[in-house]
């Protein structure tokens, strides 16, 4: 797999989970205050950034093919989890994601919410924006993670993450609202088919089949996942339409 | 306790969600690849048909719930 390819999958994983987070972040600022959010958000990260310093290294010690077997087992399942539901969402049978709705009900819920402070922070607005960040990030890391660490090379997929992280934060300042215009179920659709890809490309390795050509056949199990994929939406759309 | 359920109610959410059924037919077909390259069948072609499989099923279930 070249290095471009492992870098935009994590770049483009990472980009869907911090739209998310930006999202909570910034309900949790405008509602409960800036210096409560941003410590919450400055908290998970640092978290975050233990675990992937703690956890990368430690998965590079696994022999190569049981940490394939296992990690492209779990990405294989994670990916069909994206990949299902942004074809319903493609084919009209789940509503598309909507960050300007999630936004006003995070910050219908920060208002209601009491007053308490701990440690001179508002808590609430701490709280609710270090859970986002570290729930969206920990996707994240754990892409970061089993991208990296089955490549060898957990530098790149941090970089890829690194990239999404600075282009959502310096738009998020500029914007200062939801980013609602960032095509969410097209990154979506695009992060589940890499993730099942990949998941099934080093699964088989890792339960010991050898794919004709080795890593010259990850893009056809790319374009047969993207026709799989494709042809889904078309069929269900198709299907829809004949019952409605 | 309450805790230790709730870490494995997330990991499990986080990695199997809201259908198991696929969770489970990526593992019965990881479990069959390896006994058919045990046997000496080099069974490369085995995970993306099972993927198309339980990817349909799944989808099936899912627009007729």
């Amino acid at each position: 797999m070249t290095a471009g390819f492992l870098i935009a999958s994590a770049f483009l994983a990472s980009a869907v989970e911090f739209v998310e987070a930006l999202t909570i972040v910034l309900a949790a600022g405008i509602t409960r205050g800036w210096r409560s959010a941003l410590a919450g958000l400055g908290a998970a990260t640092l978290a975050l950034a233990v675990i992937v310093a703690a956890l990368g290294p430690a998965l590079t010690l696994i022999p190569i093919d049981v940490l394939r077997l296992v990690v492209g087992a779990i990405l294989v399942a994670f990916g069909l989890q994206w990949l299902r539901k942004a074809i319903l969402r493609a084919s009209g049978y789940k509503a598309l994601h909507d960050e300007a709705e999630i936004f006003a009900r995070e910050q219908a819920e920060a208002r209601a919410a009491g007053n308490e402070e701990r440690a001179g922070l508002d808590w609430y607005g701490f709280t609710l924006a270090f859970k986002g960040v570290l729930l969206e990030g920990l996707e994240v890391a754990f892409i970061v993670i089993t991208f990296g660490s089955t490549q060898g090379s957990i530098g790149l997929a941090a970089l890829g993450a690194g990239i999404a992280l600075v282009l959502v934060a310096v738009v998020g300042v500029l914007v200062r609202g939801p980013l609602t215009r960032v095509p969410e179920n097209t990154l979506k659709f695009s992060v589940g088919v890499m993730l099942t890809t990949f998941g099934i490309f080093w699964s088989a390795e890792g339960a010991g089949a050898h794919w004709p050509g080795d890593d010259a056949s990850l893009p056809g199990v790319l374009a047969f996942v993207v026709l799989l994929s494709f042809g889904a939406v078309v069929t269900l759309r198709r299907r829809r339409v004949a019952f409605a | 306790m309450r805790r230790i359920r709730a870490f494995g109610m997330f990991w499990w959410d986080f990695v199997v969600g809201d259908d198991w059924r696929s969770a489970a037919g990526v593992a019965i077909a990881l479990g069959v690849t390896a006994a058919l390259v045990a046997a000496g069948v080099n069974a490369w072609w085995l995970m993306p048909a099972a993927v198309a499989a339980v990817l349909w099923l799944s989808l099936r279930r899912a627009a007729a719930g």
